[in-house]
């Protein structure tokens, strides 16, 4: 039988033990109840109850089954498992009408159930952060038996081209060996995420500070979900905008002042990243601008100072915590941005200074190395994991670091809306 | 020294000039987003609504039995080449389906030519001048014009322009989002109720929230590569479909789906609870029958937001390999299929000019689908908002 038919069945006898659980817990409840004898619980609470001491342990026996083939490659057959979890799901069921009882708290076991359930769905998002650990780590690893992790984070020449090669075992006959030194990727990742700060950045934070405080509230509640705008907006649609629109008219105008730009410049992804990150930093920093007391404010302008020195040398200075914390995290942001990179920036990895030259990124060879012909195994496709974690480690890491600024900021002004 | 009252008030007027500098600095900032935004639309909307028309030519259709076996012979040799051969090919099997038509001539409006349509609107086309002389006479018989571009919307992905639509692309984004929402929602909510309501303060549940606050921030690309190892590689998910798509879009989205629930479920005002509390509920009945229905607003908006973050998502589903050349309607969760986004990276790859237009025309759908999800977030969070 098939899987999905096994699974079927499973769920449709289970439904049916379900429902008998269900109305014979409630009738033995209603009968003990009508017999005049006090109960500590409602009937439906324990017919919901029997439900669960029917269901709960046989789905539990099924996944623990399931999950053992899947891991152990133990074979349990099938039809055994499924008959397994029904006799279990039957004990359930006789065992769950047993405990309906006046003296059982029916209503305090379901909650006990319950918190087991809500914990175990917490969980999941701490099982997706290992996941993405394990599954990149395990891979890298494999990726570093092939290749010293010394030439990867040191190497200048990035060239898997011929690692197809070493992988059909043919490593000697071909006119270079695969390279992989991750060098002038991270270059032009660097570069990339720099030219968007130095458009975010600015914009963003200037944005913010016209927003909170010399923008009348009718101004205000206008242009915060207008500039949201730019952050709902696709970043493969960014991506189609950097190389159709945008690197032509840098070409254009460096044409125009003599200089040679290339169509895969990495200016133009650079200026759209950073007009996709504004709103990440303006609505950050106009929350952690908000968060001033208005006591400095009020203190400044009580010695005399201009709204101008006001907000340059009191509120800026100490929303800085919060400010740098954004632009942090607008970084992380910015070095793992895929689409517009993958789309407007080159795919030659080049290690140079000038931004009018085609660059590679990280997150361009990730996408690369996956989507060819590639086997899985060959070192191409694995040193797509090893700069993916390479890129989790400085993204992990910028973040932990922004979340400890904004926590410090938090505590000194005492606010609990950041 | 002391400064004379001119200095000092000379002085003064610098330093009010100079605060207003920087309010007209930061104003122009503000403007220069909002210019950005401006250019943004206008660029899209001029290079996409093209796309929503299409060249065709009226021209006599000959079903006959020839034609059936060489679908060129069905329209006269004069406009033989700018009529579009996509749907030539698709003539004998429409003719196996109405056998009646056989052996009828009929005068119909039929698709041009992706060259044709390009010629028609402007813009730069392979046509030689004896091709582009016989389509203006076309135009001046009225046998040619731009009409609406229905096939746009009702067919897959095509190689001829003129036959490449985004209702594959659209299904399977449907179908993902379907498997993201049922996978996200139902844990994200429980997620949240317990973080907010059950949980005890201790090192685990601090540990859970800062891990959700880090997975928030986890480039996309990187929930690509746990889908390839973990969903395709581990689990056996079939690579391109809509399942593993939506799994590892799930994963993203839920700290999304959790955090607008935390938020939510912290507005209720604590009062509520005590009430329910005091008449007897347990935690739970309490949560369900009182806090949930409360939040369930600010729960709604918090994961439409979080879907269209979802449905604009490309990197992880590119990894995880929905790039796929789709040009059938897939039939299950588990088939290749290809989404919106997907399909845009796709056409924007393409070397045929007339795909620029293509690739416009679907960001504008994305672009409409994305703004009417948040616009409907903004409207129930504005109708249902409860200040207490």
């Amino acid at each position: 039988m098939q899987t999905n038919q096994l699974l079927l069945l499973f769920s449709g006898v289970l439904l049916l033990l379900g429902l008998i659980a269900f109305f014979l817990g409630r009738a033995k409840a209603a009968r003990t109840r009508a017999a005049g004898t006090a109960m500590y619980a409602q009937p439906d609470q324990y017919a919901w109850f029997t439900v669960l001491a029917t269901a709960g342990p046989a789905v539990a026996v099924g996944a623990l089954g399931a999950f053992v083939m899947l891991l152990l490659g133990a074979e349990i057959p099938t039809l055994y498992l499924l008959a397994g979890s029904l006799v279990v799901a039957a004990v359930g069921l006789v065992v769950g009408v047993n405990q309906v009882r006046p003296d059982f708290h029916a209503r305090q076991a379901i909650e006990r159930v319950i918190r087991f359930i809500l914990a175990g769905a917490a969980l999941i998002s701490i099982f997706t952060t290992f996941g993405i650990l394990f599954s990149i780590v395990s891979e890298a690893v494999r990726f570093f038996q092939m290749h010293s992790f010394w030439g990867f984070i040191t190497g200048t020449t990035w060239n898997p081209g011929a690692s197809f090669l070493e992988a059909a075992g043919r490593a000697g006959d071909a006119a270079s060996t695969a390279q992989f030194g991750s060098v002038p990727l991270f270059a032009g990742t660097f570069m990339i995420t720099l030219i968007a700060m130095l458009v975010a950045i600015p914009v963003g934070l200037m944005s913010a500070i016209y927003m909170s405080e010399f923008a009348p509230a009718n101004v205000r509640t206008l242009a915060k979900p207008v500039l949201e705008v730019l952050a709902g907006i696709p970043t493969v649609v960014y991506g189609f905008f950097a190389a159709i629109t945008v690197a032509p008219v840098i070409v254009t105008v460096a044409g125009a002042v003599g200089l040679e730009a290339s169509f895969n410049n990495a200016l133009a992804p650079g200026i759209v990243m950073g007009i996709m990150i504004i709103p990440f930093i303006s609505s950050l920093s106009d929350d952690v601008i908000n968060a001033v007391p208005d006591s400095m404010r009020q203190g400044a302008l009580a010695l005399g100072m201009t709204k101008g020195e006001t907000i340059k040398h009191v509120v800026v200075p100490a929303a800085l915590p919060g400010i740098i914390s954004a632009s942090l995290l607008a970084v992380s942001r910015a070095l793992g941005e895929t689409m517009i990179v993958v789309m407007a920036a080159g795919m030659r990895p080049n290690l140079t200074a000038n931004p009018l030259e085609d660059m590679t990124t990280v997150t361009v060879r990730i996408v690369a190395a996956l989507t060819g012909d590639q086997e899985f195994e060959s070192a191409e496709t694995l040193s797509a994991f090893a700069l993916g974690l390479v890129l989790f480690a400085v993204t992990l890491t910028l973040n932990l670091v922004s979340v400890i600024m904004i926590r410090r900021f938090r505590e000194k002004y005492r606010t609990n809306n950041l | 020294m002391s400064q004379s009252f001119d200095e000092i008030s000379a002085q003064l007027k610098r330093r009010h000039r100079k605060s207003a500098r920087l309010k007209w600095l930061s104003m122009g900032a503000l403007g220069l987003a909002g210019l950005f935004l401006v250019i943004f639309f206008a660029d899209m909307l001029g290079k996409g609504l093209p796309a929503f028309q299409q060249a065709q030519i009226r021209v006599e259709v000959t079903y006959s039995e020839q034609s059936q076996q060489l679908p060129l012979a069905a329209v006269n040799e004069d406009v033989r080449e700018l009529v579009s051969r996509g749907w030539l090919r698709t003539l004998p099997m429409m003719m196996r389906d109405n056998p009646e038509l056989l052996g009828s001539t009929r005068q119909e409006w039929v698709l041009a030519d992706g060259q044709v349509d390009q010629y028609l609107k402007g813009h730069y086309t392979r046509l030689n001048d004896r091709q582009q002389a016989a389509v203006d006479a076309l135009v001046e018989e009225g046998r040619a014009e731009l009409k609406f571009n229905t096939t746009f919307f009702t067919r897959g992905d095509s190689k001829m322009p003129e036959l490449a639509g985004i209702m594959s692309a659209a299904m399977g984004t449907v179908m993902t989002l379907l498997v993201t929402l049922a996978v996200s929602f139902p844990i994200g909510v429980m997620t949240a109720v317990y973080l907010e309501e059950f949980a005890p303060d201790n090192r685990l549940t601090q540990i859970i929230e800062i891990n959700i606050n880090n997975l928030a921030a986890i480039p996309s690309i990187l929930f690509g590569l746990l889908g390839l190892a973990i969903f395709i590689s581990f689990f056996g998910v079939p690579r391109s479909s809509p399942l593993v798509g939506g799994l590892t879009l799930a994963l993203m989205t839920l700290p999304v789906i959790i955090i607008s629930t935390r938020t939510a479920l912290r507005s209720v005002p604590d009062s509520i609870r005590h009430a329910a509390f005091g008449v007897g509920c347990s935690r739970w009945q309490v949560v369900r029958d009182h806090v949930l229905p409360l939040a369930l607003p600010g729960i709604m908006t918090g994961s439409i937001i979080g879907l269209a973050q979802a449905m604009g998502e490309t990197a992880p589903l590119i990894i995880v390999g929905m790039v796929a050349f789709i040009p059938d309607i897939s039939a299950s969760v588990t088939d290749a299929a290809t989404v919106l986004p997907a399909q845009i990276f796709t056409w924007a790859g393409e070397p045929d000019r007339a795909f620029v237009e293509k690739t416009a025309g679907g960001i504008l759908v994305l672009l409409s689908v994305l703004i009417a999800m948040n616009a409907t977030a903004v409207v129930l969070r504005k109708k249902f908002e409860r200040r207490w």
